[in-house]
């Protein structure tokens, strides 16, 4: 039975495999609706731009232009465009001026040259019929990432015909993300992530080259690949994006070594200057840059007048800005300065920090979907209104099966846009005035970050605060006490500081340029740099006292942990002066101000189809138990005739699967007082006759009555039996006396009906009653079955085989024990396949064979006497004719050598003098064995 | 006397004869034995009794008190990586108390705890059948819907005093080695020491209700088969699978219908605004599975014949 069932089981998990195996094989066949392509080539002014236009099943359908990354083509954001084909929106792609086969040279968004083209792009779209229009004017959204969620700023600000746009992981003002200064003595603005912006900043030395190169047609470090973790995401994306080699297979757009499609060879028909396919101007700005660190007026301006600022003052469709957590290169204050002045202009604007940018990754499914959302509802009015709140991705340390754990929390606005101001918490640091020094050169330098890089460090965790590295000499710091409780960051945390230079020591002509940082430093003192982010701030005049603002980033400071801020004169991410310096730096103000955005997690609510279905299983569960108890509760099954009559077999049948007849149409009946013997050779029925007497086994046909209640499982009846059937059952790791008084507990009947001392007398185990049951010995253990069935003293006892493995002495008792049980009103049922045990121990026999049977009465009436004697003789049939003679000998029967007759009241001894003086060789006289002879006969047909 | 020298003394005989001649038993109108209740028989304190005498019990649940001390012995002689933002939730098991729970119930969360629900339901009636003692309770006669019933319960209140036992003693083993200071979640969330605790005792009914599938895939295992190892085996055996498919990303949505997929859900709890959609989800998965398996328990153990 259990292998069987064992191998059900493995079947049934076979199947399941096999067919988790067949849906994935299915599931990855799958795309999701249909969408349709169309490739081609638009001249604008200056340049040839390859487009595809992604079509939807249902047209028409509002656009989105879908703007790729610097160093990307229109290849590298296929899967987007086709994400909003299949949500159902006209998608369209192009690749920008100098990049992929666009011809045309990268003017790095200007407005005459890119913004220009994306107004012809749209000029393209009006022109079909697959995009929806209000009259003339076409429905257009915008969306890109990086240089592509710059143009989607600069082309909402130029062309008025783009109803919504989702900019995202992309800058301001191009020139404060390269060049940055983030020390003021101005006042700041109110929002969680505002920087400083000053002018004369310090160059972002290796981003620049790292994005110069990308416009050479080299790498494409400049855009993540991977995808960043979401709440609640799967952890496996994730994992594999840490690993730069399965990076590096992933699109080609922004894998390091996919920056030119294949077929065209670097340069090509631009012609390979130094300048690569950059314009003369931005060529000759970005010369000046890498070569003397600072920035002239003129290059300032040209940035500025390429970048969102000069627009955003004039966008007024709605704008979701997604900006990253995990970007040293467009941090969380280029986009705060976009949303402020989106906000001024009177454009609506919700903002989002996810937990990617240009370090950790590219927006994740959902919140591409957000995005989608977005321009679903702002394009055609579909969905929910997404709102103005201000949504922000925390990332937690616990990782729970290898997933980096990210929770979202949800603002209802971003504060500093409608004159509110962020709550700041102040932290108070301790520290001296201290003495830093610029070593000749810049050389060596602090390290933080490694630019493109980014994502492939900052997925683990270890391995980026491992890279933050502060020169000795080189650096300030100072901490404050351990918190007590913990401190969510959620922005940029300014400090004020007083940099004073050593008399007698230079002061650089170019300023002092140092580099703002606030580490997590924990219990045991060792420093985490969150987000690698450092904030450079260049001082022109000594003394000074200035406001720095430090990097943005969502942080938790654990309890226990102190913040510590940092000032290193050099970094070797940006262009330090060479020139040796020494000065001193202190605070200000000993507090560190830390932004802190309340709001509440984004949950979802409880799926109501969860809640309902809980209650209605609840439910279900109890409807089937009632109806279960209902249908228990059957009319007692009374025969009141036979309420005196221990117990009454009829027609009992018992057909096990598979047509094995095991009882076969049993009728007997068995009498107050009387020892009765079940006997049957081996697999006669007599067990199955029990287990059914017991409720154990169902039976096919017929009925059992114990003094006239019917037999089924758990029927109160039982109670009056005491039964052994067919081997003990005890608990092995409890004593013989433990496993009696717990049988009895179990029973739920009065102790003192039990009679535990007589019962325990009658196994007569002496001091083997407290050992435990596992060391008895087969005769053991069945004499404790026998005195556990007698426990309560049942008027009826049932025992099967009870003198199986018991010695000659012991089976003597049993048979005394079972006779005087009987003697005093009780009825005892017994099996056995031994004749001898039948013929000694009991009153009444009935015999089984085949499951059928075979001849019931008492014992004195089959087995001996009354009469009928039987002579083995040499010539049965002189014999026969002798005691025909003898006067009331009847019923003469013979027998092959045997010759039986019914002596009726004459001795067997005058019979047998009768036959020796007749001649008749005499070998055997006795009393007739009718049982023996059934016996036998049932026994040797068994053998045959 | 050869068999140990066991035997009966004679006036043993005479003892119960004379006992048996005074004594005879009242019969109720339905046929039983005055003193003989169906709603009396296998009550939880003696069932409770007899499974708590087992060594496999006291094995289990000595285990359980003993798994929180092996794991700060642990983690006090690899203290290798000392920052403990680093590599993981691990790292953050030492950062206060209720972090430390919050580890031992993940660690153990994947199949200890089943493992556990397994073997108190799994084991409850096949073991009865391996030895025997089965049909001397069915023929007490313990009604068969009241058998299953009693023993569920029974092996629920053991599932539940070992679910809520390892909470127990690594809260206080954390008190001990790590203070009370705050919970933080595998979000980053920070939650108060006292809240932290409420917590962990909240996932910890979470789990409980989460395994009730284990139970009674276990329960409808044990009343199939006499081998209750076959029947804590196979149970075991259905949790890893369904975690294995879990780990498949690629069967997405299907996922969310193996009964492990919400396994970690409470995880939630640890949180400032707790969010109660997946502990919601989890708990009609559970319940689903639970009241499918319950249903074929019952209706296999009710109606099969008892041969063991």
């Amino acid at each position: 039975m259990s292998k069987t069932q064992l191998r059900w089981l493995a079947l049934t998990l076979a199947a399941v495999i096999v067919a988790a195996g067949a849906l994935l094989w299915v599931n990855s066949g799958s795309d999701g609706p249909r969408v349709v392509t169309e490739d081609r080539v638009v001249a604008t002014g200056g340049a040839q731009l390859d487009t595809t236009l992604y079509l939807p099943e249902q047209t028409p359908a509002p656009a989105v232009l879908v703007a790729h990354g610097f160093g990307g083509s229109k290849e590298s954001v296929d899967g987007d465009a086709r994400e909003l084909a299949q949500r159902g929106f006209v998608a369209l792609t192009w690749s920008a001026r100098g990049f992929g086969r666009s011809t045309g040279r990268i003017a790095l968004n200007a407005p005459d040259a890119e913004v220009a083209d994306v107004s012809r792009l749209i000029d393209e779209l009006a022109k079909r019929p697959e995009v929806q229009k209000d009259g003339d004017d076409p429905k257009v959204g915008i969306t890109g990432g990086s240089y592509g969620g710059a143009i989607s700023l600069l082309a909402a600000g130029y062309d008025k015909r783009i109803d919504a746009l989702a900019p995202v992981i992309t800058y301001n003002d191009l020139g404060q993300a390269l060049i940055p200064n983030s020390a003021t003595t101005e006042p700041l603005p109110g929002s969680p992530s505002a920087n400083a912006f000053a002018a004369q900043g310090v160059f972002k030395r290796s981003w620049a080259g790292v994005f110069f190169a990308a416009g050479m047609g080299g790498a494409g470090f400049a855009n993540p690949s991977a995808e960043a973790a979401e709440p609640g995401s799967d952890n496996d994306d994730q994992l594999d994006s840490q690993d730069p080699a399965a990076a590096a297979a992933g699109d080609g757009g922004g894998a390091p070594q996919g920056g030119l499609p294949p077929g065209r060879s670097p340069g090509g028909d631009q012609g390979m200057g130094p300048c690569g396919r950059f314009t003369e101007q931005i060529c000759a700005a970005y010369t000046e840059l890498a070569t003397t660190g600072r920035a002239s007026q003129s290059t300032v301006d040209l940035l500025r007048s390429v970048s969102p600022v000069s627009v955003t003052g004039r966008i007024t469709q709605p704008t979701m800005i997604v900006q990253g957590e995990q970007d040293t290169l467009f941090g969380l204050d280029q986009s705060d300065a976009t949303a402020r002045q989106i906000a001024a202009a009177g454009g609506k604007v919700k903002v989002v920090w996810y937990s990617g940018g240009h370090d950790g990754g590219r927006p994740g499914a959902s919140l591409r979907s957000q995005i989608a959302d977005w321009f679903d509802f702002h394009l055609r009015g579909r969905g929910s209104d997404p709102g103005t709140s201000f949504e922000y991705a925390v990332q937690g340390a616990l990782r729970a099966q290898g997933a980096p754990n990210v929770r979202t929390i949800t603002a209802p606005s971003y504060p500093g846009l409608n004159g509110t101001a962020t709550e700041r918490r102040p932290v108070t640091l301790a520290g001296p005035q201290q003495t830093v020094v610029n070593p000749p050169g810049g050389n060596p330098g602090s390290i933080t970050s490694m630019p493109g890089l980014g994502s492939v460090v900052a997925g683990s965790s270890r391995l980026a605060s491992r890279l933050a590295v502060d020169m000795p000499g080189q650096v300030a710091r100072w901490r404050s006490e351990p918190l007590t409780s913990q401190l969510l960051i959620s922005g940029a945390s300014t400090i004020r500081l007083r940099v004073e230079p050593i008399p007698g020591q230079p002061v650089p002509e170019d300023g002092v340029v140092l580099f703002a940082k606030l580490y997590d430093v924990s219990g045991d003192g060792s420093r985490t740099l969150p987000a690698s982010a450092v904030s450079p701030l260049r001082i022109t005049q000594l003394p000074a006292e200035v406001t720095v603002t430090l990097p943005g980033i969502v942080r938790p400071i654990e309890a226990e942990h102190r913040i510590e801020v940092a000032v290193t004169t050099t970094d070797q991410a940006y262009a330090v002066p060479s020139q040796p310096a020494a000065f001193t730096v202190s605070l200000a103000d000993n507090a560190v101000q830390v932004p802190v955005v309340p709001g509440t997690r984004s949950a979802q609510t409880p799926p109501m189809f969860a809640l309902i279905g809980i209650f209605a299983v609840i439910g279900l569960a109890i409807v089937a138990a009632v109806i279960a108890a209902i249908r228990r509760r059957r009319a007692d099954d009374v025969d009141e005739s036979l309420v005196d009559v221990p117990l009454v077999i009829e027609n009992l049948a018992k057909e096990y699967p598979g047509g094995l007849k095991a009882v076969d149409g049993l009728s007997f009946r068995v009498e107050k007082g009387q020892v009765l013997g079940l006997l049957g050779p081996n697999g006669a029925g007599k067990t199955t006759s029990l287990r059914m007497l017991m409720g154990l086994i169902q039976p096919t046909e017929g009925s059992i009555r114990v003094f006239g209640h019917k037999i089924y499982s758990g029927a109160p009846v039982l109670s009056r039996i005491g039964s052994f059937v067919e081997g003990s059952g005890f608990l092995p790791h409890l004593s013989g006396e433990a496993n009696l008084r717990l049988y009895w507990a179990a029973t739920g009947r009065p102790a003192e009906h039990a009679h535990f001392e007589e019962a325990i007398e009658i196994a007569g185990l002496g001091h083997a009653v407290r050992r435990k049951v596992r060391t008895y010995s087969q005769g053991m253990r069945q004499r404790l079955a026998i005195a556990q069935a007698m426990l309560g003293l049942p008027d009826m006892l049932v025992l099967d085989e009870p003198t199986n493995g018991l010695d000659p002495p012991q089976i003597h008792q049993m048979r005394e024990v079972l006779k005087r049980y009987a003697a005093t009103g009780r009825t005892v049922l017994v099996s056995s396949h031994l004749l001898a045990e039948v013929e000694q121990a009991c009153t009444h026999v009935v015999v089984m064979h085949r499951g059928k049977l075979v001849a019931a009465g008492e014992v004195a009436d089959i087995a001996a006497v009354g009469g009928e004697a039987t002579f083995r003789v040499d010539e049965p049939d002189q014999a026969a004719s002798v005691l025909g003679e003898l006067s009331g000998v009847t019923d003469i029967e013979i027998d092959g050598k045997q010759v039986h007759a019914n002596l009726d009241g004459t001795p067997r001894s005058k019979a047998l003098g009768a036959l020796v003086a007749a001649g008749v060789a005499v070998e055997q006289a006795g009393p007739r064995r009718r049982l023996e002879d059934a016996f036998l006969e049932l026994v040797g047909e068994n053998k045959a | 006397m050869s068999t140990n020298n066991v035997h009966t003394d004679p006036t043993a005989i005479g003892a119960m004869e004379e006992a048996a001649s005074h004594e005879h038993l009242k019969v109720q109108p339905d046929g039983s034995v005055v003193g003989y209740k169906a709603s009396r028989t296998l009550r939880l304190r003696v069932e409770l009794a007899r499974q708590l005498r087992r060594r496999r019990t006291q094995l289990m649940l000595g285990l359980l008190v003993l798994l929180p001390i092996v794991l700060v012995v642990s983690f006090e002689i690899g203290e290798a990586n000392p920052n403990r933002r680093q590599g993981g939730f691990v790292d953050l098991a030492t950062a206060s108390a209720p972090n430390f729970v919050v580890f031992a119930l993940f660690v153990s969360g994947t199949f200890l705890l089943p493992m556990i629900v397994a073997i108190f339901f799994g084991d409850t009636i096949a073991s009865e059948a391996s030895w025997s003692s089965l049909k001397y309770l069915l023929a007490m006669p313990i009604p068969r819907h009241r058998l299953i019933r009693q023993k569920a319960i029974s092996s629920g209140i053991l599932s539940l005093f070992a679910l809520l036992l390892l909470p127990t003693v690594s809260l206080l083993i954390g008190v001990v080695w790590y203070g009370a200071g705050e919970a933080v979640s595998p979000t980053g969330d920070a939650v108060p020491f006292g809240d932290g605790v409420m917590a962990i005792y909240a996932a910890t009914i979470y789990i409980a209700i989460n395994l009730l599938w284990v139970a009674a895939l276990a329960l409808f295992l044990s009343v199939s088969t006499d081998a209750p190892l076959g029947a804590v085996g196979g149970t075991v055996l259905v949790a890893i699978v369904s975690q294995i498919l879990d780990q498949i990303t690629a069967l997405e949505d299907l996922r969310n219908y193996l009964p492990t997929h919400y396994a970690f859900a409470w995880s939630d709890l640890i949180s400032t605004d707790i969010d109660w959609s997946e502990m919601t989800r989890g708990a009609f998965s559970a319940l689903c599975f639970a009241a499918f398996f319950g249903f074929l328990a019952i209706r296999k153990f009710t109606r099969k014949d008892i041969t063991s």
